[in-house]
């Protein structure tokens, strides 16, 4: 049995395997519309995440099969002091996969430790977000052609963004990778991950203003400064409005490079640049329904089409 | 000078950091065990200039060589039977710790889920670099 930890969890030739799929599903929906019946998604999320868990839902629903969960903690057995790993081995018996947010670090490996359902990690404090990454990475590969030989200007939240975390941890896999890491001082890209980048020889600078480096990019992938990862809620304030992306700063990119952004945007990218075609953040949203379907089957080994990478039948582990 | 007897029978942990043997003392638990421990803090050393030294009359088995070598690697294990030196151990960094150390970070799952052991894992060898398994925090202070 799999399960999804990190975007690092699935070498490259499967990732590849993974886009190909999605790619497949993209062009042939119809093909994968009962792939799933008679199986169950639950999707624990302990703090409240609508569009991840949306997305995830419509990946299953699209497959032809069902949901459960609870989308916050309070209506969850967390609220009366429940562990994650009596949880997870509770929703074993309801469910055949989990998608699990979780406000702790670390929370959905414990729960994969426990449980005996594939359990990916739908995103842990600002640890790691991989389906988001896969997410992104498809919309490069299908928008851009390629994964390589890119130059990546990662812009605002370094510091608590999970999804640039992983995503970094993700593209430092393929060649000729530069990064520019975009940030104000105190939302610096933490030094665990420069420290793996140098120790991998990849190239990256690290820059404050958008204005000075916007010109080189292949790529922007903005970032919304969050509100929850503050426990002081003036420094939030003074950095939410850090960047804001418009119509002035993107005159000065390259016509072929796309902006990108997790959602949900705030003030970051300012919405006269929406109608800008650079502009890729709603089609990264579907791509990320495409993404989560292919990895729902094939972390139940439902791949009919190419050589499954798991061995796990499906069916309710109790 | 100050003589301490030699032991029959157990161990001495020598070249010790000068004043980190108290450190040592407790994270061996040594205060649990009903032998004799003797602590020798600013002993002379042709090496160091200063250093501690623990000596322990008690079975070497009894002694947790991994969270020795988490604390300080370079720590000299001597062991002790018919009160000379039979063997002498080396250490080295251990690839995982559990429960040595607890993970500091306040959005690490560690901190609210009951029972999960606080397990480190060791990243960079050459550095000397340990993180908790969970939420990949760095720990900051070995001892």
């Amino acid at each position: 049995m799999r399960h999804l930890m990190s975007p690092l969890d699935f070498t490259v030739q499967e990732l590849e395997r993974l886009f190909d799929l999605a790619g497949d599903m993209e062009q042939h929906m119809d093909r994968y519309a009962h792939i799933c019946e008679g199986k169950k998604l639950a999707t624990c999320f302990y703090e409240p995440s609508t569009r991840t868990r949306l997305s995830f839902e419509a990946a299953m629903l699209n497959l032809g099969g069902q949901v459960l969960g609870f989308s916050d903690a309070d209506s969850s057995s967390a609220s009366k002091g429940e562990s994650v790993s009596d949880t997870i081995r509770v929703i074993s018996c309801y469910a055949d996969i989990c998608a699990m947010r979780h406000p702790k670090e670390g929370a959905p490996m414990v729960a994969a430790s426990r449980s005996k359902i594939p359990v990916i990690n739908a995103g842990d404090g600002g640890h790691q977000h991989p389906t988001q990454t896969l997410t992104d990475l498809l919309t490069i590969r299908s928008l851009k052609g390629r994964l390589s030989d890119l130059t990546i200007g990662l812009c605002g939240d370094l510091k608590f963004g999970r999804t640039v975390h992983s995503l970094i941890h993700a593209l430092s896999r393929y060649d000729n990778i530069r990064f520019l890491f975009i940030s104000p001082e105190e939302l610096r890209i933490p030094s665990y991950m420069t420290e793996m980048l140098r120790e991998k020889g990849i190239d990256y600078e690290e820059v404050i203003r958008l204005e000075d480096c916007i010109g080189s990019l292949d790529l922007l992938y903005m970032t919304r400064v969050q509100r929850e990862r503050f426990f002081n809620e003036e420094d939030y304030v003074r950095l939410k409005d850090f960047y804001i992306l418009d119509k002035e700063k993107l005159s000065l990119a390259s016509p072929d490079m796309l902006i990108l952004h997790p959602l949900p945007r705030v003030n970051e990218i300012s919405v006269e640049v929406d109608e800008d075609p650079r502009a890729v953040y709603f089609r990264q949203a579907q791509y990320g329904v495409y993404v989560r379907m292919a990895l729902i089957c094939t972390l139940l080994g439902l791949n009919p089409e190419q050589e499954t990478i798991v061995s796990y039948q499906g069916g309710n582990a109790c | 000078m100050l003589n301490v007897g030699k032991i029959e029978e157990g161990f001495v942990l020598d070249h010790i950091k000068a004043g980190k043997s108290l450190s040592i003392y407790h994270h061996l638990q040594l205060d649990k065990l009903d032998c004799t421990v003797a602590i020798i803090k600013n002993a002379r050393s042709s090496k160091k200039g200063r250093k501690d030294i623990l000596k322990v009359e008690c079975d070497i088995d009894t002694l947790n060589l991994d969270i020795l070598g988490f604390i300080d690697h370079t720590i000299t294990v001597n062991v002790i039977k018919d009160g000379r030196i039979v063997e002498k151990r080396q250490l080295s960094l251990p690839k995982e710790i559990k429960n040595v150390i607890q993970c500091k970070n306040p959005r690490c799952i560690t901190s609210i889920e009951q029972g999960l052991p606080h397990i480190f894992v060791l990243t960079d060898p050459e550095k000397e670099v340990y993180r908790c398994k969970y939420c990949e925090e760095k720990c900051r202070q070995r001892w």
